[in-house]
Protein backbone atom coordinates (compact mmCIF):
# COMPACT_ATOMS: atom_id res chain seq x y z
CA UNK A 1 0.00 0.00 0.00
CA UNK A 2 1.53 3.43 -0.64
CA UNK A 3 1.21 5.96 2.00
CA UNK A 4 -1.97 8.16 1.16
CA UNK A 5 -3.74 4.98 1.36
CA UNK A 6 -2.48 4.18 4.53
CA UNK A 7 -2.94 7.32 5.98
CA UNK A 8 -6.68 7.20 4.91
CA UNK A 9 -6.92 3.95 6.74
CA UNK A 10 -5.03 5.49 10.02
CA UNK A 11 -7.37 8.64 9.51
CA UNK A 12 -10.48 6.57 9.17
CA UNK A 13 -10.05 4.57 12.38
CA UNK A 14 -9.10 7.09 14.63
CA UNK A 15 -11.92 8.87 13.51
CA UNK A 16 -14.32 6.02 14.53
CA UNK A 17 -12.37 5.82 17.26
CA UNK A 18 -12.70 9.73 17.94
CA UNK A 19 -16.84 8.98 17.89
CA UNK A 20 -16.62 5.89 20.62
CA UNK A 21 -14.92 8.24 23.07
CA UNK A 22 -16.31 11.32 22.95
CA UNK A 23 -20.13 10.09 22.74
CA UNK A 24 -19.80 9.54 26.01
CA UNK A 25 -18.79 12.98 27.58
CA UNK A 26 -21.14 14.19 29.78
CA UNK A 27 -22.64 17.59 28.69
CA UNK A 28 -21.09 19.00 32.09
CA UNK A 29 -17.62 18.69 30.51
CA UNK A 30 -18.32 19.72 26.78
CA UNK A 31 -16.44 22.75 27.14
CA UNK A 32 -13.21 21.10 29.05
CA UNK A 33 -13.55 18.47 26.01
CA UNK A 34 -13.52 20.83 23.19
CA UNK A 35 -10.95 23.07 24.73
CA UNK A 36 -8.64 19.77 25.31
CA UNK A 37 -9.75 18.67 21.97
CA UNK A 38 -8.64 21.94 20.54
CA UNK A 39 -5.42 21.27 22.42
CA UNK A 40 -4.59 18.00 20.69
CA UNK A 41 -5.44 19.33 17.37
CA UNK A 42 -2.49 21.54 17.84
CA UNK A 43 -0.53 18.39 17.09
CA UNK A 44 -0.36 20.14 13.85
CA UNK A 45 2.59 21.88 15.69
CA UNK A 46 5.15 18.70 14.91
CA UNK A 47 4.86 20.24 10.82
CA UNK A 48 5.08 23.19 12.22
CA UNK A 49 8.52 22.56 13.72
CA UNK A 50 9.29 20.74 10.39
CA UNK A 51 8.31 23.08 8.25
CA UNK A 52 10.32 25.78 10.13
CA UNK A 53 13.48 23.62 10.15
CA UNK A 54 14.43 22.73 6.39
CA UNK A 55 16.20 25.62 6.30
CA UNK A 56 14.80 26.85 3.48
CA UNK A 57 14.69 30.95 2.13
CA UNK A 58 13.30 33.79 3.95
CA UNK A 59 9.62 33.44 2.95
CA UNK A 60 9.58 29.82 3.79
CA UNK A 61 11.10 31.00 7.43
CA UNK A 62 8.79 33.56 8.06
CA UNK A 63 5.94 31.48 7.26
CA UNK A 64 7.80 28.53 9.11
CA UNK A 65 8.09 30.91 12.57
CA UNK A 66 4.54 31.74 11.91
CA UNK A 67 3.49 27.94 11.96
CA UNK A 68 5.65 27.20 15.42
CA UNK A 69 4.14 30.45 17.01
CA UNK A 70 0.44 29.71 16.20
CA UNK A 71 0.65 26.21 16.76
CA UNK A 72 2.48 26.15 19.96
CA UNK A 73 -0.16 29.27 21.56
CA UNK A 74 -2.71 26.63 20.49
CA UNK A 75 -1.15 23.42 22.48
CA UNK A 76 0.61 25.86 25.47
CA UNK A 77 -3.07 27.60 25.79
CA UNK A 78 -5.16 24.85 25.38
CA UNK A 79 -3.64 22.76 27.80
CA UNK A 80 -3.48 25.04 30.11
CA UNK A 81 -6.63 26.31 29.99
CA UNK A 82 -8.30 23.48 30.22
CA UNK A 83 -6.65 21.94 33.12
CA UNK A 84 -7.80 25.22 34.76
CA UNK A 85 -11.02 24.66 34.12
CA UNK A 86 -11.21 21.58 35.23
CA UNK A 87 -9.64 21.99 38.52
CA UNK A 88 -12.55 23.71 38.72
CA UNK A 89 -14.89 20.38 38.63
CA UNK A 90 -14.27 19.23 41.85
CA UNK A 91 -16.54 16.80 44.60
CA UNK A 92 -17.78 18.39 47.34
CA UNK A 93 -15.69 16.20 50.01
CA UNK A 94 -12.48 17.59 47.90
CA UNK A 95 -13.58 20.97 48.38
CA UNK A 96 -13.92 20.11 51.93
CA UNK A 97 -10.29 19.23 52.67
CA UNK A 98 -8.47 21.72 50.01
CA UNK A 99 -10.46 24.10 51.98
CA UNK A 100 -8.67 22.66 54.98
CA UNK B 1 11.26 3.42 16.18
CA UNK B 2 10.15 6.80 15.86
CA UNK B 3 7.02 6.01 14.59
CA UNK B 4 6.36 3.72 17.71
CA UNK B 5 7.06 6.54 19.60
CA UNK B 6 4.42 9.03 17.79
CA UNK B 7 1.77 6.01 18.12
CA UNK B 8 2.53 5.94 21.74
CA UNK B 9 1.69 9.73 21.97
CA UNK B 10 -1.27 9.26 19.91
CA UNK B 11 -2.76 6.83 22.60
CA UNK B 12 -1.97 9.09 24.93
CA UNK B 13 -4.44 11.26 23.75
CA UNK B 14 -7.03 8.62 22.94
CA UNK B 15 -6.75 7.99 26.68
CA UNK B 16 -6.97 11.17 27.70
CA UNK B 17 -9.58 12.05 25.71
CA UNK B 18 -11.42 8.81 27.13
CA UNK B 19 -10.97 9.88 30.68
CA UNK B 20 -12.63 13.18 30.31
CA UNK B 21 -15.74 11.72 30.16
CA UNK B 22 -15.80 12.04 33.87
CA UNK B 23 -15.17 14.76 35.90
CA UNK B 24 -12.91 12.38 38.51
CA UNK B 25 -10.71 11.51 36.28
CA UNK B 26 -10.79 14.40 33.50
CA UNK B 27 -7.89 16.52 35.01
CA UNK B 28 -5.57 13.47 34.62
CA UNK B 29 -6.68 13.23 31.33
CA UNK B 30 -5.91 16.28 29.95
CA UNK B 31 -2.33 16.12 31.79
CA UNK B 32 -1.91 12.57 30.04
CA UNK B 33 -2.63 14.36 26.77
CA UNK B 34 -0.27 16.73 27.76
CA UNK B 35 2.36 14.74 28.12
CA UNK B 36 1.91 12.89 25.18
CA UNK B 37 2.19 16.04 23.24
CA UNK B 38 5.13 17.37 24.93
CA UNK B 39 6.82 13.91 23.60
CA UNK B 40 6.06 14.33 20.65
CA UNK B 41 7.63 17.31 19.97
CA UNK B 42 10.63 17.05 22.11
CA UNK B 43 10.80 13.90 19.17
CA UNK B 44 10.53 15.89 16.50
CA UNK B 45 13.27 18.22 17.62
CA UNK B 46 15.57 15.32 18.04
CA UNK B 47 14.76 13.46 15.02
CA UNK B 48 14.11 15.81 12.28
CA UNK B 49 17.09 17.48 10.47
CA UNK B 50 16.91 20.59 11.68
CA UNK B 51 18.96 23.60 10.05
CA UNK B 52 18.03 26.49 12.07
CA UNK B 53 17.36 25.85 15.18
CA UNK B 54 17.25 29.95 16.49
CA UNK B 55 13.60 30.22 14.19
CA UNK B 56 12.08 27.08 15.76
CA UNK B 57 12.99 28.15 19.45
CA UNK B 58 12.37 31.60 19.05
CA UNK B 59 8.72 30.42 17.92
CA UNK B 60 8.10 28.12 20.59
CA UNK B 61 9.00 30.53 22.85
CA UNK B 62 6.39 33.50 21.35
CA UNK B 63 4.24 31.19 21.38
CA UNK B 64 4.17 29.77 24.73
CA UNK B 65 4.72 33.00 26.01
CA UNK B 66 1.25 34.58 24.41
CA UNK B 67 -0.86 30.89 24.97
CA UNK B 68 0.14 30.81 28.62
CA UNK B 69 -0.49 34.23 29.35
CA UNK B 70 -4.15 34.07 27.47
CA UNK B 71 -4.76 30.68 29.33
CA UNK B 72 -3.99 32.07 32.76
CA UNK B 73 -5.79 35.52 32.68
CA UNK B 74 -8.95 34.75 30.76
CA UNK B 75 -12.23 35.21 32.42
CA UNK B 76 -14.49 31.96 32.57
CA UNK B 77 -17.16 33.73 31.08
CA UNK B 78 -15.10 34.79 28.07
CA UNK B 79 -14.23 30.95 27.55
CA UNK B 80 -15.98 30.50 24.29
CA UNK B 81 -14.06 33.55 22.15
CA UNK B 82 -10.71 32.11 23.92
CA UNK B 83 -11.32 28.68 22.39
CA UNK B 84 -12.50 30.36 18.99
CA UNK B 85 -8.91 31.85 18.96
CA UNK B 86 -7.19 28.90 19.93
CA UNK B 87 -9.14 27.20 17.18
CA UNK B 88 -8.06 30.01 14.50
CA UNK B 89 -4.38 30.13 15.66
CA UNK B 90 -3.99 25.98 15.25
CA UNK B 91 -5.82 26.16 12.05
CA UNK B 92 -3.54 28.94 10.63
CA UNK B 93 -0.68 26.72 11.90
CA UNK B 94 -1.71 23.67 9.42
CA UNK B 95 -2.19 26.06 6.60
CA UNK B 96 1.07 27.76 6.82
CA UNK B 97 2.73 23.92 7.05
CA UNK B 98 1.12 23.20 3.67
CA UNK B 99 2.64 26.63 2.41
CA UNK B 100 6.04 25.73 3.42
CA UNK B 101 5.39 22.49 1.28
CA UNK B 102 4.42 24.50 -1.49
CA UNK B 103 7.97 26.54 -0.78
CA UNK B 104 9.61 23.56 -0.83
CA UNK B 105 9.02 22.35 -3.61
CA UNK B 106 9.89 25.41 -5.79
CA UNK B 107 8.71 25.03 -9.89
CA UNK B 108 8.84 21.40 -9.79
CA UNK B 109 4.94 20.26 -9.56
CA UNK B 110 3.98 17.97 -6.61
CA UNK B 111 2.37 15.05 -7.59
CA UNK B 112 -1.32 15.10 -7.70
CA UNK B 113 -2.11 13.20 -4.55
CA UNK B 114 0.08 15.59 -2.25
CA UNK B 115 -1.37 18.42 -4.10
CA UNK B 116 -4.68 17.44 -3.21
CA UNK B 117 -3.93 17.35 0.68
CA UNK B 118 -1.82 20.45 0.15
CA UNK B 119 -5.05 22.47 -0.88
CA UNK B 120 -7.13 20.92 1.30
CA UNK B 121 -4.90 22.15 4.28
CA UNK B 122 -4.69 25.35 3.26
CA UNK B 123 -8.38 25.39 2.66
CA UNK B 124 -9.72 23.99 5.80
CA UNK B 125 -6.87 25.86 7.70
CA UNK B 126 -7.67 29.15 6.23
CA UNK B 127 -11.14 29.04 6.79
CA UNK B 128 -10.79 27.96 10.27
CA UNK B 129 -8.49 30.82 11.00
CA UNK B 130 -10.93 34.09 9.99
CA UNK B 131 -14.05 32.10 10.61
CA UNK B 132 -12.79 31.45 14.31
CA UNK B 133 -11.87 35.29 14.53
CA UNK B 134 -14.89 36.14 13.67
CA UNK B 135 -16.51 34.42 15.89
CA UNK B 136 -14.17 35.56 18.44
CA UNK B 137 -14.99 38.77 17.63
CA UNK B 138 -18.53 38.51 17.91
CA UNK B 139 -18.32 36.72 21.16
CA UNK B 140 -16.06 39.17 22.34
CA UNK B 141 -18.01 42.17 21.17
CA UNK B 142 -15.95 43.56 18.72
CA UNK B 143 -17.75 42.87 15.74
CA UNK B 144 -21.63 42.76 16.11
CA UNK B 145 -23.16 39.48 17.25
CA UNK B 146 -26.70 40.10 15.08
CA UNK B 147 -26.21 38.23 11.88
CA UNK B 148 -24.57 40.52 9.17
CA UNK B 149 -26.63 39.76 5.74
CA UNK B 150 -26.33 41.41 2.46
CA UNK B 151 -28.36 40.80 -0.53
CA UNK B 152 -26.76 38.45 -2.73
CA UNK B 153 -24.76 36.88 -0.02
CA UNK B 154 -25.53 33.29 -0.90
CA UNK B 155 -24.67 34.17 -4.53
CA UNK B 156 -21.32 35.83 -3.66
CA UNK B 157 -20.10 32.45 -0.96
CA UNK B 158 -21.40 30.04 -4.14
CA UNK B 159 -18.94 31.97 -6.86
CA UNK B 160 -16.39 32.07 -4.33
CA UNK B 161 -16.45 27.81 -3.81
CA UNK B 162 -16.32 27.94 -7.28
CA UNK B 163 -14.12 29.57 -8.07
CA UNK B 164 -11.54 28.00 -5.33
CA UNK B 165 -12.55 24.52 -6.96
CA UNK B 166 -11.61 25.84 -10.77
CA UNK B 167 -8.31 27.01 -9.15
CA UNK B 168 -7.76 24.13 -7.33
CA UNK B 169 -8.13 21.90 -11.13
CA UNK B 170 -6.09 24.20 -12.83
CA UNK B 171 -3.81 24.28 -10.38
CA UNK B 172 -3.63 20.27 -10.65
CA UNK B 173 -3.17 20.10 -14.43
CA UNK B 174 -0.70 22.89 -14.65
CA UNK B 175 1.28 22.64 -11.24
CA UNK B 176 1.58 26.23 -10.80
CA UNK B 177 2.27 26.99 -7.48
CA UNK B 178 0.51 30.23 -7.44
CA UNK B 179 -2.95 28.54 -7.82
CA UNK B 180 -2.45 27.63 -4.15
CA UNK B 181 -1.90 31.20 -3.03
CA UNK B 182 -5.06 32.27 -4.39
CA UNK B 183 -6.70 29.34 -3.22
CA UNK B 184 -5.85 30.26 0.19
CA UNK B 185 -6.52 34.13 0.04
CA UNK B 186 -9.99 32.86 -1.53
CA UNK B 187 -10.22 30.65 1.56
CA UNK B 188 -9.57 33.51 4.24
CA UNK B 189 -12.45 35.48 2.79
CA UNK B 190 -15.03 32.27 2.60
CA UNK B 191 -14.24 31.87 6.65
CA UNK B 192 -15.36 35.32 6.81
CA UNK B 193 -18.25 35.31 4.97
CA UNK B 194 -19.72 31.86 6.14
CA UNK B 195 -19.36 32.94 10.05
CA UNK B 196 -20.66 37.11 9.52
CA UNK B 197 -24.35 35.96 8.90
CA UNK B 198 -24.42 33.63 11.39
CA UNK B 199 -26.10 35.32 14.85
CA UNK B 200 -24.32 34.84 18.61
CA UNK B 201 -26.93 32.31 19.89
CA UNK B 202 -25.94 30.06 17.19
CA UNK B 203 -22.15 29.97 18.70
CA UNK B 204 -21.94 26.70 20.18
CA UNK B 205 -22.32 25.00 16.90
CA UNK B 206 -20.47 27.89 14.88
CA UNK B 207 -17.62 26.90 17.70
CA UNK B 208 -17.77 23.02 17.55
CA UNK B 209 -18.15 22.80 14.09
CA UNK B 210 -14.62 25.42 13.92
CA UNK B 211 -13.20 23.20 16.37
CA UNK B 212 -13.59 19.96 13.93
CA UNK B 213 -12.56 21.54 11.29
CA UNK B 214 -8.98 22.57 13.35
CA UNK B 215 -8.96 18.63 13.30
CA UNK B 216 -9.67 18.06 9.68
CA UNK B 217 -6.48 20.49 9.24
CA UNK B 218 -3.74 18.80 11.31
CA UNK B 219 -4.92 16.03 10.18
CA UNK B 220 -4.68 17.03 6.48
CA UNK B 221 -1.47 18.73 7.19
CA UNK B 222 -0.20 15.10 8.55
CA UNK B 223 -0.90 13.65 5.10
CA UNK B 224 1.55 16.60 3.80
CA UNK B 225 4.49 16.07 5.49
CA UNK B 226 3.32 11.98 6.41
CA UNK B 227 3.06 11.83 9.75
CA UNK B 228 0.67 9.52 11.82
CA UNK B 229 0.32 11.52 15.00
CA UNK B 230 -0.83 14.36 13.22
CA UNK B 231 -3.37 12.22 11.29
CA UNK B 232 -4.37 10.42 14.22
CA UNK B 233 -4.75 13.27 16.59
CA UNK B 234 -6.70 15.29 13.64
CA UNK B 235 -9.00 12.64 13.38
CA UNK B 236 -9.82 12.25 16.83
CA UNK B 237 -10.58 16.25 17.23
CA UNK B 238 -12.29 16.12 13.85
CA UNK B 239 -14.42 13.74 15.09
CA UNK B 240 -15.14 14.77 18.45
CA UNK B 241 -16.24 18.27 17.41
CA UNK B 242 -18.10 16.74 15.02
CA UNK B 243 -20.59 14.73 17.58
CA UNK B 244 -20.60 18.08 19.39
CA UNK B 245 -21.82 19.99 16.36
CA UNK B 246 -24.67 17.17 15.66
CA UNK B 247 -26.24 17.59 19.52
CA UNK B 248 -25.95 20.91 19.47
CA UNK B 249 -27.82 21.29 16.10
CA UNK B 250 -30.10 18.37 17.58
CA UNK B 251 -31.03 20.12 20.77
CA UNK B 252 -32.42 23.44 18.38
CA UNK B 253 -34.10 21.04 16.34
CA UNK B 254 -32.08 22.55 13.34
CA UNK B 255 -30.78 21.39 10.82
CA UNK B 256 -26.57 22.03 10.38
CA UNK B 257 -27.42 23.50 7.19
CA UNK B 258 -30.50 25.83 8.92
CA UNK B 259 -27.83 27.26 11.16
CA UNK B 260 -25.10 28.04 9.06
CA UNK B 261 -26.95 29.07 5.93
CA UNK B 262 -30.40 30.81 7.21
CA UNK B 263 -28.92 34.07 8.58
CA UNK B 264 -31.44 33.23 11.91
CA UNK B 265 -32.30 35.59 14.51
CA UNK B 266 -32.30 38.74 11.99
CA UNK B 267 -35.65 39.51 12.71
CA UNK B 268 -37.50 38.40 9.38
CA UNK B 269 -39.43 35.41 11.36
CA UNK B 270 -42.61 35.16 12.36
CA UNK B 271 -44.12 36.24 16.20
CA UNK B 272 -41.07 38.89 16.49
CA UNK B 273 -42.66 42.36 17.98
CA UNK B 274 -46.21 40.90 17.85
CA UNK B 275 -47.34 41.03 21.47
CA UNK B 276 -44.69 43.45 23.11
CA UNK B 277 -47.63 45.99 23.75
CA UNK B 278 -49.14 43.22 26.41
CA UNK B 279 -48.76 43.67 29.79
CA UNK B 280 -46.62 42.22 32.38
CA UNK B 281 -46.01 41.87 36.14
CA UNK B 282 -42.71 43.57 37.34
CA UNK B 283 -41.22 42.55 40.00
CA UNK B 284 -38.59 44.02 42.39
CA UNK B 285 -36.21 42.63 44.51
CA UNK B 286 -38.54 42.08 47.81
CA UNK B 287 -41.20 40.20 45.58
CA UNK B 288 -38.65 37.81 44.02
CA UNK B 289 -36.76 36.95 47.89
CA UNK B 290 -40.57 36.32 49.06
CA UNK B 291 -41.11 33.85 46.20
CA UNK B 292 -37.88 32.22 46.36
CA UNK B 293 -38.09 31.98 50.55
CA UNK B 294 -41.31 30.78 50.96
CA UNK B 295 -40.72 27.66 48.25
CA UNK B 296 -39.93 24.49 48.84
CA UNK B 297 -37.83 23.48 45.77
CA UNK B 298 -36.11 26.10 43.15
CA UNK B 299 -35.09 25.95 39.82
CA UNK B 300 -32.45 28.02 38.98
CA UNK B 301 -32.12 28.57 34.72
CA UNK B 302 -28.85 30.30 33.56
CA UNK B 303 -28.42 31.55 30.30
CA UNK B 304 -25.77 33.61 28.49
CA UNK B 305 -27.37 36.79 30.45
CA UNK B 306 -25.39 35.24 33.68
CA UNK B 307 -22.41 35.17 31.63
CA UNK B 308 -22.28 38.65 30.61
CA UNK B 309 -22.81 40.06 33.83
CA UNK B 310 -20.69 37.62 36.16
CA UNK B 311 -23.07 36.44 38.42
CA UNK B 312 -22.22 32.98 38.46
CA UNK B 313 -20.61 33.54 42.30
CA UNK B 314 -23.98 35.88 42.96
CA UNK B 315 -26.01 32.65 42.13
CA UNK B 316 -23.91 30.28 44.61
CA UNK B 317 -24.82 32.65 47.20
CA UNK B 318 -28.41 32.71 46.64
CA UNK B 319 -28.68 29.65 46.07
CA UNK B 320 -26.56 28.54 49.66
CA UNK B 321 -29.02 30.80 51.39
CA UNK B 322 -31.55 29.31 50.34
CA UNK B 323 -30.49 25.78 51.28
CA UNK B 324 -30.25 26.90 54.76
CA UNK B 325 -33.97 27.59 54.99
CA UNK B 326 -34.28 23.71 53.84
CA UNK B 327 -35.18 24.72 49.98
CA UNK B 328 -34.41 22.35 47.72
CA UNK B 329 -32.22 23.93 44.49
CA UNK B 330 -31.48 22.63 41.18
CA UNK B 331 -29.85 23.96 38.72
CA UNK B 332 -31.64 23.30 34.66
CA UNK B 333 -29.13 23.59 31.57
CA UNK B 334 -30.09 23.17 28.27
CA UNK B 335 -27.63 22.27 26.05
CA UNK B 336 -27.24 25.45 23.91
CA UNK B 337 -27.60 27.82 26.44
CA UNK B 338 -24.70 30.16 26.42
CA UNK B 339 -22.08 30.45 24.02
CA UNK B 340 -20.84 27.59 23.96
CA UNK B 341 -21.86 23.55 24.90
CA UNK B 342 -21.31 23.20 28.69
CA UNK B 343 -19.87 26.93 29.14
CA UNK B 344 -22.87 27.17 32.33
CA UNK B 345 -21.38 23.84 33.75
CA UNK B 346 -18.13 25.75 33.45
CA UNK B 347 -19.09 29.00 35.23
CA UNK B 348 -21.04 27.37 38.13
CA UNK B 349 -18.44 25.15 38.92
CA UNK B 350 -16.18 28.16 39.24
CA UNK B 351 -18.25 29.19 41.49
CA UNK B 352 -17.84 26.33 43.10
CA UNK B 353 -21.55 25.18 42.60
CA UNK B 354 -21.24 21.16 42.99
CA UNK B 355 -21.63 19.38 39.74
CA UNK B 356 -24.32 16.93 40.86
CA UNK B 357 -26.82 19.97 41.44
CA UNK B 358 -26.74 20.65 37.82
CA UNK B 359 -29.35 18.83 35.81
CA UNK B 360 -29.61 18.34 31.80
CA UNK B 361 -32.77 18.89 30.25
CA UNK B 362 -34.02 15.12 30.52
CA UNK B 363 -33.58 15.03 34.06
CA UNK B 364 -35.05 18.74 34.49
CA UNK B 365 -37.61 19.43 32.89
CA UNK B 366 -40.15 16.62 34.28
CA UNK B 367 -39.22 17.65 37.78
CA UNK B 368 -40.63 21.61 36.78
CA UNK B 369 -44.39 20.48 37.60
CA UNK B 370 -43.45 20.24 40.67
CA UNK B 371 -41.23 23.08 41.63
CA UNK B 372 -42.91 26.18 43.72
CA UNK B 373 -40.50 28.86 41.84
CA UNK B 374 -38.17 29.07 39.12
CA UNK B 375 -35.16 31.65 38.81
CA UNK B 376 -34.48 32.35 35.09
CA UNK B 377 -31.48 34.69 34.86
CA UNK B 378 -30.47 35.79 31.63
CA UNK B 379 -31.83 32.75 29.48
CA UNK B 380 -34.95 33.71 26.64
CA UNK B 381 -34.94 30.75 24.23
CA UNK B 382 -33.93 28.07 25.98
CA UNK B 383 -37.82 28.74 27.63
CA UNK B 384 -39.28 30.38 25.13
CA UNK B 385 -42.64 28.52 25.20
CA UNK B 386 -43.30 29.51 21.38
CA UNK B 387 -40.97 27.39 20.49
CA UNK B 388 -43.53 24.49 21.84
CA UNK B 389 -47.21 26.43 20.67
CA UNK B 390 -46.09 28.09 18.13
CA UNK B 391 -45.88 26.77 14.80
CA UNK B 392 -45.43 29.58 13.10
CA UNK B 393 -42.21 30.49 15.14
CA UNK B 394 -38.73 30.31 13.61
CA UNK B 395 -37.53 28.49 16.54
CA UNK B 396 -40.99 26.18 16.56
CA UNK B 397 -39.94 22.56 17.72
CA UNK B 398 -36.86 23.26 19.48
CA UNK B 399 -36.90 21.26 22.92
CA UNK B 400 -37.23 24.05 25.57
CA UNK B 401 -37.40 23.72 29.49
CA UNK B 402 -40.75 23.70 30.02
CA UNK B 403 -41.03 26.57 33.01
CA UNK B 404 -44.58 27.80 32.61
CA UNK B 405 -45.67 24.46 34.23
CA UNK B 406 -43.97 25.57 37.86
CA UNK B 407 -45.84 27.57 40.47
CA UNK B 408 -43.68 30.72 39.66
CA UNK B 409 -41.37 31.88 37.58
CA UNK B 410 -39.34 34.61 38.13
CA UNK B 411 -37.65 36.12 34.59
CA UNK B 412 -34.43 38.33 35.59
CA UNK B 413 -33.67 40.25 32.62
CA UNK B 414 -32.10 43.57 31.78
CA UNK B 415 -35.15 44.60 29.35
CA UNK B 416 -38.34 43.48 26.94
CA UNK B 417 -35.92 43.13 23.98
CA UNK B 418 -35.86 39.77 22.46
CA UNK B 419 -32.80 37.72 22.48
CA UNK B 420 -30.50 37.34 20.12
CA UNK B 421 -33.11 35.40 18.23
CA UNK B 422 -35.13 38.42 18.02
CA UNK B 423 -38.33 36.17 18.95
CA UNK B 424 -41.11 37.51 21.66
CA UNK B 425 -41.59 35.03 24.46
CA UNK B 426 -44.93 34.54 25.37
CA UNK B 427 -43.83 33.35 28.87
CA UNK B 428 -42.97 36.89 30.14
CA UNK B 429 -46.83 37.69 29.62
CA UNK B 430 -48.00 34.79 31.94
CA UNK B 431 -50.26 35.39 34.88
CA UNK B 432 -47.44 33.30 37.39
CA UNK B 433 -44.61 34.82 35.62
CA UNK B 434 -42.93 37.84 37.32
CA UNK B 435 -40.52 39.81 35.25
CA UNK B 436 -37.61 41.60 37.19
CA UNK B 437 -35.36 43.83 34.75
CA UNK B 438 -31.88 44.25 35.91
CA UNK B 439 -28.58 43.07 35.50
CA UNK B 440 -28.59 39.54 36.95
CA UNK B 441 -25.84 40.43 39.68
CA UNK B 442 -26.85 43.05 40.81
CA UNK B 443 -30.83 41.14 41.02
CA UNK B 444 -29.20 38.26 42.56
CA UNK B 445 -26.87 40.41 45.48
CA UNK B 446 -30.35 42.69 46.12
CA UNK B 447 -32.65 39.51 46.62
CA UNK B 448 -29.82 38.11 48.99
CA UNK B 449 -30.17 41.24 50.80
CA UNK B 450 -34.07 41.33 50.88
CA UNK B 451 -34.38 37.67 51.80
CA UNK B 452 -33.09 38.46 55.43
CA UNK B 453 -36.05 39.82 55.94
CA UNK B 454 -38.41 37.36 54.66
Amino acid sequence: MNELVVGIVVFVLAAFVGFEVISKVPPTLHTPLMSGANAISGITILGAVTAAGLGLGTAAQILGFLAVVTATVNVVGGFLVTDRMLAMFRRPRDRQRDDK
Amino acid sequence: MIELIYLACAVAFIIGLKRMSGPRTARSGNLIAGIGMAVAVVVVLIDEQILNWDTIVAGLLVGTVIGAWAALRVRMTAMPQMVAAFNGSGGIASALVAAVAVIEAGSTPIPVETAVTVMLSIVIGAVTFTGSFVAYGKLQGIVTGRPLLFRGQQVVNGGLTVAAIGVGIWTLTTGEPIGYWVIGAISLVIGVLAVIPIGGADMPVVISLLNSFSGLAAATAGFVITNDALIIGGALVGAAGLILTIQMTEAMNRSLANVLFAGFGTGEGGGAGTMSDRPVKRAVAEDAAVTLGYAQSVMIVPGYGLAVAQAQHAARDLAEALEERGIRVHYAIHPVAGRMPGHMNVLLAEADVPYEQLLDLEQADPMLAQIDAVLILGANDVVNTSARDDPGSPIYGMPILNVDRAGTVIVVKRSLSPGFAGIDNPLFYNDNTLMYFADAKDALEQTLVALRDV
